[in-house]
């Protein structure tokens, strides 16, 4: 079975912090980590290669830095991987974005591809869903299981919020997962000194892309929607605060603030 | 010439979902700033008559594509029912509920119609943009960057303007009895190879209990609270105030809970009369889907945790040591109150 | 001269600290507290890979060097030194002289299994009576047929009762003293080998230490790892590898605990500023970092030195020297600036500072360590 992931490198959203003063995101020494629920379908790619055989191969688009990325998922234990990379594909929106990305899996084989239901970086839960529309096949979003598995077809759990489905899909298909596909695994240590000294990232630049991409449907320029503006929220104002309470008079503050506010 | 604002009302089991009720609350007001009418487009089967519902609530149109092939939800022939309406209305705007369904469907046809698309937003509002000066656009807002930043978003040449909205941030209109409005049948040929998969199996779950967005009271824990253990005496503590318990993204990561109980940006935005955080730090992201709450209560051992710069009520102290007590005291209180 | 670490490394290094906040730091205090030994994390640290990190992979090992061994007991020292001793005991003391010495036989039948961390080692060599002294070794073995008889007693033995093989120093000729001294691989399971009572501990409390008891405990003569006599030579050797690991631990701790007060002075008032804006605080943070930092260079350095294949004796020693001296030094200063909350278990330092002093004692105490130091130094020469 041939299993394709999509990767994206995203800075660690939990790390970022607002600077008090000027308001603004404070960038600097805020980590760069695999998209957790890419690192999802990474390792349920992994488990679906150990089960049923066949290749593992990560694709991601960014710039050359996400070159690190690629890297922890050969030490995970990917097969190949594929750095998608020009400065022509750059503020790209989604669909700029999973135009690219469909025109770069067009030059590969897959059976089947494992995206992240979404970043943690833009939130969008798009890109997937666009790829597969892009490369005209069925798509299960917000898989939740892979029951079952097989080079000819897949039975998926898919999550909704009040009910799930157990789905059935044919080959070559896309799943998005969530972060509950998969729990995974570490790097291996003789993973990440491959990954560096025996395995290759490969990049792939316009040049390579040229026969499957179309250049009005990428980068800034093929995106339909733009940002116009960008701003940070104010935090609500501060209210009662107290320290240095024993737990008995913390708890007598809040019993009297509740029954003050009728909530008993 | 694209016109009008649709929205795709989400039908669950034949029964109208809210969110699609609040973008029809919304449309209203887009339409209204633009001089064009609201249509909702209801997909389903034997659902027709549901299309009242939406009239009651706003729609002046609904557009109703009543076929087996959708009684349940699969994208392929919800996306081509969909794409079908869009081909031959030429909408100037479709709106639809960030929900599973809409975050699932809405890319998929953005994608085959070649349109933008921007996800989750929480503000709408129709206006221009120094380029186009003359073009009303749709302005969407939606948060990023783990709900560090806001960002407007604006589709220029492509239409429709699609976005998928947060549930539980528009407001819907009150049902008015006296609305009338056009409901129209729209066929589309479906062909048996549209269903490109194969439901095994339905299982509805019976998640109403823990929708948190729902729920007047929510007792949430963050990885101050030590262990998955403690969730217990957080479900103690929710019971007695008759809420439910929520988390920070740190435990549903570490698999403590079930990820329909995270709150923050990565999970629900919540606004309970009553948010009492325990052991939660106040990362940015956890505080984007909770900030609206009515009354904050946090505690917290660190004292400059920045939860403290968003509650009503910040304790420094020892969670541990403080909920089982705010637990019995509680219920005391009620016991006596019960009695007097 | 490079200062700066391969991406492999850094890698290697995030890797080790997810590792570590998954599975190590939601239990430290706990295991600590009730001083157990964390079979739960030690099943997971082989399939991990971090526990044959510098060892071939034909033989099971990761292919990797010490430079990455000593950084990941670092990392993991910052929170848990009980572990890293564990580990230090098994990939040091066990597995090395077995894939140094031994025979491709032996390194096929043993370490495998060990590196992939399948089975677990651990060292018997201090004797109630041979502790600096090391050749006063009393656990005598004598060849009978196929096999050793051993009688004796090994203590305060790391991963006693955890290990299923034991690197044991014996004395097969004690008429010879040092050249008497021979090394058997000897499995938990030998006939008359049995674990002693547990020992209640200062510091490193989750790691188990126990005494090794023969009791005509019988060892197959395929076990004897290079030759008869040559054990003293080997284990001197084998100390000197050790010692590269060991000063990490000291100055993992060091790390952590600074790493823990930076936090913490920059969050507590008093007199109405943080206690990291005092002088007293600032400078004391400043020469921790300092001193830290040369530990760092030193230990680095003697695993660069190892990895390049020159001699690394007297680095490794002055590492394992400095990294215990800091790890005292540090942790005792750290649990200062906290006050009386540093004294208190529910903050990491105290448990830290208890923790670091064994690093002064064990694999050498820092008095010997000085010795060896001004040894290679010739001091007095």
């Amino acid at each position: 079975m041939k299993i394709v992931v999509c990767a994206k490198q995203v800075p660690d959203t939990t790390e970022v912090k607002l600077d008090p003063k000027t308001n603004t995101l404070i960038r600097d020494g805020v980590p760069s980590i695999i998209n957790p629920d890419d690192k999802a379908g990474i390792e349920a790619a992994l488990q679906l290669k150990e089960k049923v055989g066949g290749t593992v191969t990560v694709v991601s688009m960014g710039p050359p830095q996400a070159d690190a990325a690629l890297r922890e998922a050969l030490a995970m234990g990917c097969d190949e991987a594929i750095l998608v990379t020009d400065r022509a594909f750059g503020g790209a929106d989604t669909w700029a974005t999973s135009s690219t990305i469909a025109a770069a899996l067009k030059k590969i084989d897959y059976d089947i591809i494992i995206t992240g239901r979404q970043a943690i970086d833009g939130d969008t839960a798009q890109v997937g869903p666009q790829i597969a529309e892009h490369l005209g096949i069925p798509q299960v979003s917000y898989a939740e299981e892979i029951i079952d598995a097989s080079e000819e077809k897949i039975v998926v759990k898919r999550q909704f919020e009040d009910r799930y489905h157990i789905i059935e899909v044919k080959t070559p298909c896309l799943i998005t997962a969530l972060a509950e596909l998969a729990t995974p695994r570490y790097m291996t240590v003789h993973g990440i000194f491959d990954a560096y000294r025996e395995k290759e990232v490969k990049v792939w630049t316009l040049e390579e892309l040229k026969d499957t991409v179309d250049m009005s449907n990428i980068g800034l320029k093929g995106s339909p929607t733009n940002v116009k503006q960008s701003f940070t929220k104010q935090a609500k104002g501060k209210g009662l605060y107290y320290k240095d309470l024993s737990a008995e008079e913390a708890v007598e503050t809040i019993v009297a603030k509740l029954e003050e506010r009728h909530i008993i | 010439m694209s016109k009008d604002v649709y929205v795709l009302a989400e039908q669950r089991d034949g029964n109208i979902q809210k969110v699609s009720i609040e973008l029809i609350g919304k449309a209203t007001e887009l339409a209204a700033d633009l001089g064009q009418k609201v249509v909702a487009v209801l997909l389903g089967s034997g659902i027709k008559d549901k299309a009242d519902v939406l009239i009651k609530h706003g729609a002046d149109k609904v557009i109703v594509v009543d076929d087996p092939m959708l009684a349940e939800y699969v994208t392929e022939p919800y996306a081509k029912a969909l794409y079908e309406v869009i081909k031959a209305c030429d909408p100037e705007i479709v709106l639809y509920g960030a929900t599973s369904i809409g975050r699932d469907l809405a890319p998929r046809v953005s994608a085959r119609v070649h349109t933008g698309l921007t996800a989750d937003c929480t503000k709408l509002d129709i206006g221009t943009i120094d380029a186009m000066p003359d073009t009303k656009l749709l302005l969407m807002t939606r948060p990023a960057f783990g709900g560090n930043i806001m960002a407007t978003i604006v589709c220029k040449d492509h239409r429709p303007q699609m976005a998928t909205v947060r549930p539980g941030v528009m407001k819907a209109l009150p049902r008015d009895e006296a609305r009338t409005g056009e409901v129209v049948d729209f066929k589309v040929d479906f062909t048996p190879a549209d269903m490109n998969v194969t439901i095994k199996e339905i299982v509805k779950e019976d998640k109403k209990k823990v929708d948190i967005t729902e729920a007047k009271v929510l007792v949430s824990g963050g990885r101050g609270i030590g262990s998955p253990e403690f969730f217990g005496e957080l479900q103690k503590l929710a019971d007695v105030l008759g809420g439910e318990v929520s988390s920070s993204r740190a435990n549903v990561d570490a698999g403590w809970i079930e990820k329909d109980r995270q709150v923050g940006q990565t999970g629900k935005t919540v606004r309970p009369d009553l948010y009492v955080a325990c052991g939660i730090s106040g990362a940015i992201q956890h505080v984007a889907g909770m900030e609206s709450s009515e009354y904050i209560v946090a505690i917290n051992l660190n004292d400059t945790a920045p939860i403290f710069d968003v509650a009503d009520l910040g304790i420094v102290g020892d969670v541990k040591a403080i909920v089982p007590k705010l637990t019995e005291a509680i219920a005391k209180r009620k016991a006596e109150k019960a009695a007097q | 001269m490079d200062f700066t670490l391969s991406k492999e490394h850094l890698l290697f290094r995030q890797m080790v600290r997810e590792f570590v906040e998954n599975e190590i730091k939601p239990i430290m205090q706990e295991i600590d507290e009730e001083e157990r030994f964390p079979r739960e994390v030690w099943e997971k640290l082989g399939p991990a890979g971090l526990l044959g990190i510098q060892y071939p992979k034909k033989y099971g090992g990761q292919g990797g060097d010490y430079l990455a061994y000593v950084m990941a007991i670092e990392e993991i020292s910052k929170y848990c030194a009980s572990i890293t001793s564990g580990i230090a005991a098994h990939s040091s003391l066990c597995c090395w002289p077995i894939y140094q010495f031994g025979t491709e036989e032996q390194k096929m039948r043993f370490l495998p299994e060990l590196l992939s961390g399948k089975a677990w080692g651990a060292m018997g060599l201090t004797e109630p009576g041979a502790g600096s002294d090391a050749a006063m070794q009393q656990t005598k073995a004598y060849l009978d047929g196929d096999h050793y008889v051993v009688n004796g007693r090994k203590c305060f033995i790391t991963n006693a009762g955890e290990a299923k093989y034991y690197t044991t120093v014996v004395m097969t000729d004690k008429s010879k003293g040092n050249k008497g001294m021979s090394i058997l691989v000897i499995p938990a399971d030998a006939p008359g080998f049995s674990i002693g009572k547990h020992e209640k501990k200062m510091g490193i409390r989750a790691s188990a230490t126990a005494d090794l008891i023969f009791d005509n405990c019988i060892v197959p003569k395929e076990n004897l790892i290079g030759k008869e006599g040559d054990g003293f030579k080997m284990i001197m050797q084998t100390l000197d590898i050790g010692r590269i690991g060991v000063g990490a631990v000291g100055l993992g701790i060091a790390e952590g605990a600074w790493e823990e007060t930076l936090k913490y002075v920059g969050q507590r008032k008093q007199f109405g500023k943080t206690i990291g804006s005092f002088q007293n605080t600032q400078f004391e943070m400043a020469d921790m970092k300092t001193r830290i930092d040369s530990a760092q260079l030193i230990i680095y350095r003697a695993a660069c030195t190892k990895d390049a294949g020159l001699p690394f004796g007297l680095y490794a020693c002055m590492g394992k020297y400095y990294g215990a001296t800091i790890g005292s030094d540090v942790t005792r200063r750290c649990v200062q600036l906290f006050g009386g909350y540093g004294y208190m278990r529910e903050y990491h330092v105290e448990r830290m500072m208890r923790d670091a002093k064994i690093v002064e004692i064990y694999e050498g105490t820092s008095e010997v360590q000085k010795m060896v130091i001004a040894g290679h130094l010739k001091v007095g020469k």
